[in-house]
């Protein structure tokens, strides 16, 4: 219940309107990265206890999480799986490439396609 | 366990001058359980905080100088004239507008954070603070109260429903947001237990006023009374008044103090412009700690005025503040002090900070000649020692005050 609660209120908007500095577009993608970077630091001091419990443990020394060198079959999967990061974060560059082309062979918005089909039902 | 069974408070081996990690923070009984993500971000937004006062404040400085004053000037045909005119030509300034877009978000994540864990745990803190607090008569909410328009018309510092608000019955979840982001905002330098303005005025008045036994305090707008508890500490046979208007503030606070082992202040909702529950000349001591600037001109003329009737011949008000824009002040700083009047919902800040305090004093009823003027700072040494070297002027949020006050 508190969870459900927490969702909901945690980041509630203050009384009093709230003051844009930048271009109001811009403002928003700042503050959408900065939550990002933000998330990157917690998860990476997550990371950093892990690897020292681990080496205070006796399981993993830092120094071999350092010098790791991968093999080639771990270095290709890892590169599998960076290729595929890059794509999914950059889906929109690759898409508004794609319409360049795509506009040249009558790419249409669906809102101009219904009044195609529309006018197809009546003729 | 940290690998090594140290406490944080260790020096460390790596040449560091920063802030230390949030887990040197007290934990008294009901500081709300934090995950390790939790104090993870306490720590980043803190760290963020920093960066934009050391590293990124000075280019602003920098961008005035060689170029937003030279254009307003040009524009002008003049030089600026006041903070306002400074204020309003960084606004063409794209490095005061990223430097203050990074500096709002910042309070923003800075209240997500604090209230994702406040919230998170609301109904367990309340649990834990109901067992505390519920049949002690330290703690007199007024249901009725009406909360001040200067606190219900926007939330002070961005922090959704204020001081007041409550989630259900009982709540606690703003006091525990209030605790656990203090550390954020002032980069660690109120020590170990939030409390460094009141143990910056508990050593002004020892060495002030060494042989004063006051018997009767009264303190005003104490949150949480992290200020106050120095106080009740320093002067155990006292009889300790802490005055909130935020019902949340005050039963979070009862519980922190007895479980911190004060157990000689009690803690009262109410609007201290007017307090005829309390007679004539019945205090020694009033006090508030970073209060006045949250206020409105009418409620603090009325404060001015209760603090005079309230207190006993040889009794003192104290008020631990930001300092106020004197001529000497440059306007740039001012402009920039008065940032978190426009930009971090501070409204009274900018009118506070430029009215003559001492005519309001004698207005009250205090001789002039009584007058108290005088710098404290917070000793956050306990847990970071660093601090003390840090000389870089962050305009209102560095730990040094202006203490202003007067003798009845």
């Amino acid at each position: 219940m508190s969870i459900a609660l927490a969702l909901a209120e945690a980041g509630r908007k203050p009384a009093g309107k709230r003051p844009y500095f930048l271009d109001a577009e811009v403002e928003r993608v700042l503050a959408i990265t900065m939550a990002a970077v933000q998330e990157l630091a917690v998860a990476r001091e997550r990371i950093d206890t892990l690897e020292r419990l681990l080496e205070a443990k006796g399981i993993v020394a830092r120094s071999e999480v350092e010098g790791f060198v991968p093999t080639a079959q771990q270095a290709a999967e890892r590169g599998l799986w960076t290729q595929e990061y890059l794509a999914r974060v950059l889906r929109i560059v690759q898409q508004e490439g794609e319409a360049i082309a795509a506009a040249d062979k009558g790419d249409l918005y669906s809102e101009e396609v219904a009044v195609e089909l529309t006018a197809d039902a009546h003729g | 366990m940290d690998g090594s069974g140290e406490t944080p408070i260790v020096a460390a081996t790596v040449e560091f001058d920063g802030m230390p990690d949030s887990r040197v923070l007290g934990r008294h009984g009901v500081y709300p359980h934090t995950t390790h993500d939790d104090v993870a971000r306490i720590n980043f937004l803190a760290n963020l905080n920093r960066h934009l006062a050391l590293n990124v404040a000075p280019f602003v400085k920098t961008a005035w100088d060689k170029r937003a004053e030279p254009a307003a000037r040009a524009k002008a045909g003049r030089p600026v004239k006041d903070r306002h005119e400074v204020r309003k030509a960084l606004l063409d300034d794209p490095m005061f507008t990223t430097w203050s877009a990074l500096r709002r978000l910042t309070m923003e994540q800075r209240q997500q954070a604090g209230r994702w864990i406040a919230v998170r745990e609301a109904e367990t803190l309340a649990a834990k603070a109901a067992v505390l607090t519920k049949t002690d008569p330290r703690l007199s909410l007024d249901p009725d109260l009406k909360i001040p328009r200067y606190v219900s018309a926007v939330d002070h510092h961005c922090m959704p429903g204020s001081y007041h608000t409550e989630l259900f019955p009982g709540d606690v979840s703003a006091g525990a947001n209030y605790d656990v982001g203090g550390f954020i905002t002032t980069g660690g330098l109120l020590g170990r237990w939030s409390d460094g303005g009141g143990r910056a005025i508990v050593e002004w008045v020892k060495r002030e006023r060494p042989d004063w036994q006051p018997k009767r305090i009264l303190d005003i707008g104490a949150t949480l009374g992290q200020n106050v508890l120095p106080i009740a500490a320093a002067f155990p046979d006292a009889e300790v008044i802490a005055l909130d208007v935020g019902a949340p503030m005050l039963r979070y606070g009862l519980a922190r103090a007895k479980s911190l082992g004060i157990d000689n202040v009690s803690f009262v909702q109410a609007d201290a412009s007017s307090l005829p529950q309390f007679e004539d000349g019945s205090f020694d001591w009033v006090q508030t700690t970073m209060f006045l600037h949250e206020l409105s001109l009418s409620s603090m003329t009325a404060i001015f005025a209760e603090s005079h009737r309230l207190l006993k011949p040889g009794g003192v008000v104290l008020h631990v503040e930001q300092p106020q824009y004197t001529p000497d002040m440059p306007l740039y700083e001012q402009a920039m002090r008065d940032w978190d009047a426009f930009y971090n919902n501070e409204p009274f800040w900018s009118t506070l900070h430029e009215i003559d305090l001492d005519a309001r004093f004698v207005e009250a009823g205090f001789d002039r000649e009584k007058l108290i003027h005088d710098k404290v700072s917070a000793d956050a040494r306990d847990i970071f020692p660093a601090a003390a070297d840090d000389t870089v002027e962050d305009f209102g949020r560095k730990a040094a005050w202006r203490l202003v006050g007067a003798e009845r």
